[in-house]
């Protein structure tokens, strides 16, 4: 447990993803069975146990040290965890008769069938026999807080660096893996063969696509490409399969190969037909398309409710067909995907999963006239959730990542606004000596004139040059700092003006200017304007207005 | 005759502790006429005046920082050594804190009160190891006085360090320290560790580790970081001043990994705030435990404590029964702020 714990604590502070990677994989190649396999799962959420309340653990240790000394240290620390793992008493154990400290193992597989009135008193035992860092990971472990910034698929990606694999083939088997994954680990070793996924319904791969430039259209030949819509919602894969005895089983998978299926259970009965469709996430109201805003009330919650289902009505919109029943059609070009998908989208005939139409064209100008006006290319009342286009070679094959060359995206033209820059922050990593992380704001109304709102934050999108250029412009122009964060010069003829590009607006009560951008970043350094030509929160609040959307609390 | 109450021998004036009996105060944060000084941080040692009683490291240091002429004159004391100053005797204890800390006994007629300026009960193989000093009153600082605050052994501390530089060769690990102390018991606790590359310095610690060398205090092969192309960086660690370890003089390292000794690396939030990636949890301080069982083994009855966690300390005297007040003294704490602020090159 020790092992692990270190783990985490360096994983905590270490911001880069290629050194997460090799922290993990060294920890992967150091550590043995099991304990590696459980961690791998409690790094992809794969764990399950009832988890402690926080309440059980303010009882461990107010049994044990003063509420003054407890209440300060709190209030010092900020994190319930963290002050009791740093404040827990030594034990007085006998010296020559000290129990080791417990491995990961024996923690995860002892709380898999502890009862619940059992859970303190182990609890304790394992909080006596832990170093600092230890009782933190164990606290973390058991109240279910195991934040740490790495997702599933990066764990993963890790563990297949061990025996230098493709981390999709670890994907692609990893539905049919089980905690502590001795078969994965051998295979990885070198010691077994690769396991079989037995799952009848396992994720496969995504193939995801390129941004195009404008450089990029001379070399392609309309003619060999498919153009659809690229619809503004969540990409997902369906699929279904038979399992031993016949029975169909169904699950909805995110581009990450999580399984999302439990929020989804209204899509669940329209995956009747063994086979695996790529395609979008939308909400459908009387036919219409709504806004990522709306689909987004439909994300991340704990419950579904009848309501919600009701309220919300999920869709599917098909782009490919990656199996067929039992074929695989992931070798096929993707004209020939397209036609069975069509014919499988017709067997399925249910009104909750259509075809996402193609968008016919003749030339790259055609295809821009379409880009630029969706309602009339094709895309009708919908036009509004439409993001761009996609354009797919016909002779392609479903490669899983971002293959060169085959798939490339078009986004429409984002939203942009002319902020100006208010406060700036440190960055990360390689970043850390530099102002890199910047809230811009808008001119509003205020009791004493004109002033400044913060209307979002962004850490991207300028060039190496242009860091420079902000960083040294804010070192020489800040008013105050606080802590990391300096606040920089921003007045009516003072101040940088910052072109902020973003795709979407919504209304957002916990921002003081009531709104929250989508995706913003820095797309032009405005030297040559003035603050105070900046634009107004008017002119988001009528750009809010056309998206027509109130998002709750 | 009359009792004499503490506060009659030591009592806090805005210049710092005051001895009216004694005719000084000790770590003066003005100038006055006459300076006990505990040891070399510029919090505790300041220049401007007019006599200086310390222990000769200390002296020699602030003559490193100040110049020759940092007071009107200077007396060197040894560690066990008693001088009569008015009406008291005046005995200097290691308080083992950095090269030449001092506590300093202050005895009137038959009360005995030791201002332990800010001291360590952790071995550290750079300065003499702290004493035990019995008195009726004991001065304890309280940077770390909340129980959160557990340093555990710093040799495993540089163990993480080493791991890292070994999992990261192709980076550069940049290890902030304050300039006096930490700095030369962070390389000090690599060679214990068997680790006998060469290690860099910021400029602004060379002049101060070449005093620690010249005191007898075997660093192994130092190098000034100044000039060494970045490549060559490649797998080194250097020392740095805590400021620079943020700023655009980080940017001559080959994807520098910032690590931080200290204290307060306890704490996520801290380490966190600091965009710190490895936290080296090693102190110049007594953490929780060292503080209360210094205050226990004093066998003083009375505790004053100063800078840093006051509440949480003074209570917990007071439940073990102990009198104990927080002492109002400003201008002590961390060195840190006091660091000089590294070469901003971009910008000069």
């Amino acid at each position: 447990m020790n092992r692990f714990a270190e783990l985490l604590d360096r994983l905590a502070y270490e911001p880069g993803r290629n050194n997460k990677l090799r922290l993990l994989t060294g920890y992967f190649r150091e550590v043995g069975d099991p304990d590696r396999g459980y961690a791998l799962a409690a790094l992809t959420g794969a764990l399950s146990f009832k988890h402690a309340k926080p309440a059980l653990i303010r009882d461990l240790i107010a049994a044990r040290t003063d509420p003054v000394l407890f209440g300060l240290s709190y209030d010092y620390v900020g994190d319930l965890s963290e002050t009791v793992a740093l404040m827990w008493p030594k034990a007085v154990l006998a010296a020559h008769n000290n129990p080791p400290p417990p491995t990961l193992t024996e923690v995860v597989t002892t709380l898999r069938t502890l009862g619940k009135t059992e859970l303190p008193k182990q609890l304790e035992r394992w909080l006596d026999e832990l170093d600092e860092t230890g009782r933190w990971a164990l606290l973390k472990l058991v109240t279910g807080a195991l934040r740490i910034g790495i997702s599933a698929r990066l764990a993963k990606t890790a563990a297949a660096a061990l025996g230098d694999k493709d981390p999709h083939d670890v994907e692609l088997i990893w539905p049919g893996l089980a905690p502590p994954y001795l078969d994965l680990f051998a295979w990885l070793e070198g010691r077994a063969e690769k396991p079989v996924n037995r799952d009848p319904a396992p994720f496969r791969p995504v193939m995801l696509a390129h941004a195009i430039e404008d450089s990029d259209f001379a070399a392609l030949d309309p003619a060999d490409y498919i153009a659809e819509w690229k619809w503004d919602g969540i990409r997902v894969q369906a699929v279904a399969g038979r399992d031993e005895r016949g029975h169909v089983t169904a699950r909805l998978y995110s581009r990450t190969g999580e399984d999302i299926t439990g929020s989804f259970p209204d899509l669940v009965p329209t995956l009747r037909l063994p086979g695996a469709i790529d395609g979008e996430l939308l909400i459908l109201r009387e036919g219409r398309v709504q806004s990522f805003n709306v689909l987004q009330q439909r994300l991340n919650r704990k419950v579904v409710s009848p309501k919600l289902i009701k309220e919300f009505p999920i869709h599917l919109r098909a782009y490919d067909l990656l199996g067929d029943d039992e074929n695989d059609l992931r070798e096929l070009p993707f004209a020939e995907r397209r036609e069975r998908l069509e014919t499988f989208i017709g067997k399925l005939s249910d009104p909750r999963i259509d075809l996402s139409p193609t968008v016919a064209f003749a030339s790259w100008e055609a295809l821009t006239a379409a880009r630029a006006d969706p309602a009339s290319a094709g895309a009708g009342e919908d036009a509004d959730a439409v993001e761009g286009v996609m354009l797919k070679r016909r002779d392609a094959p479903y490669l899983p990542g971002r293959p060169k060359g085959q798939w490339w995206k078009w986004k429409r033209d984002p939203h942009i606004i002319d902020a100006v820059l208010m406060y700036a922050q440190r960055g990360h990593g390689k970043r850390s000596s530099f102002y890199s992380d910047y809230t811009f704001g808008v001119w509003t109304a205020g009791e004493g004139g004109d002033e400044l709102v913060p209307v979002g934050k962004a850490y991207f999108g300028f060039t190496d040059e242009e860091l420079l250029q902000i960083d040294r412009f804010v070192r020489r122009n800040t008013t105050e700092k606080f802590g990391p964060v300096r606040h920089v010069v921003h007045e009516g003829d003072k101040g940088l003006v910052l072109e902020v590009a973003f795709e979407g607006l919504q209304r957002s009560p916990r921002h003081k200017s009531g709104v929250a951008m989508r995706f913003p970043r820095i797309s032009r350094l405005r030297w040559d304007k003035p603050p105070r030509e900046a634009d107004r929160l008017e002119t988001l609040e009528r750009m809010l207005k056309a998206e027509a959307v109130e998002i709750e609390a | 005759m009359i009792m004499m109450r503490p506060q009659d021998i030591l009592l806090p004036v805005a210049a710092g502790l005051c001895c009216k009996p004694g005719g000084f105060h000790i770590d003066p944060v003005r100038p006055v006429e006459r300076a006990v000084i505990t040891h070399g941080h510029s919090d505790h040692a300041r220049a401007g005046h007019g006599a200086v009683l310390a222990t000769q490291e200390t002296l020699d240091m602030m003559r490193l920082r100040y110049g020759e002429n940092f007071a009107g004159s200077m007396q060197a004391i040894n560690y066990g050594e008693e001088i009569r100053l008015g009406e008291v005797c005046v005995k200097f204890h290691p308080a083992g804190h950095v090269l030449g800390s001092a506590q300093i006994a202050v005895t009137c007629k038959d009360t005995c009160i030791v201002a332990s300026g800010d001291y360590k009960d952790a071995p550290d193989p750079t300065c003499t190891p702290f004493e035990l000093v019995p008195c009726d009153v004991f001065i304890t600082e309280a940077t770390f006085g909340l129980p959160v605050f557990r340093h555990g052994d710093a040799s495993d501390e540089v163990k993480k360090l080493l791991a890292s530089v070994a999992l990261f060769p192709e980076r550069a690990h940049l290890v902030g320290a304050y300039s006096l102390g930490k700095a030369q018991r962070v390389i000090a606790l690599l060679r214990a560790a068997g680790y006998d590359a060469p290690i860099y310095l910021h400029g602004a610690m060379e002049k101060i580790t070449e005093y620690y060398q010249s005191r007898g205090i075997d660093l192994g092969e130092l190098r000034p970081v100044k000039g060494v192309k970045k490549a060559a960086l490649a797998g080194t660690i250097t020392l740095a001043p805590p400021s620079a370890t943020s700023d655009l003089w980080t940017r001559r390292f080959p994807d520098p990994v910032t690590a931080f000794a200290s204290g307060w690396m306890r704490v996520r939030a801290r380490a966190r705030q600091r965009g710190i990636e490895l936290p080296l949890v090693i102190s110049d301080h007594a953490d929780w435990d060292g503080l209360t069982a210094t205050i226990g083994a004093t066998g003083a009855g009375e505790i004053w404590v100063t800078h840093g966690q006051e509440d949480a300390l003074v209570h917990w005297c007071q439940s073990k029964g102990l009198k104990a007040q927080p002492l109002d003294l400003v201008g002590y704490g961390d060195e840190e702020e006091s660091e000089t602020p590294a070469i901003d090159e971009a910008e000069a």
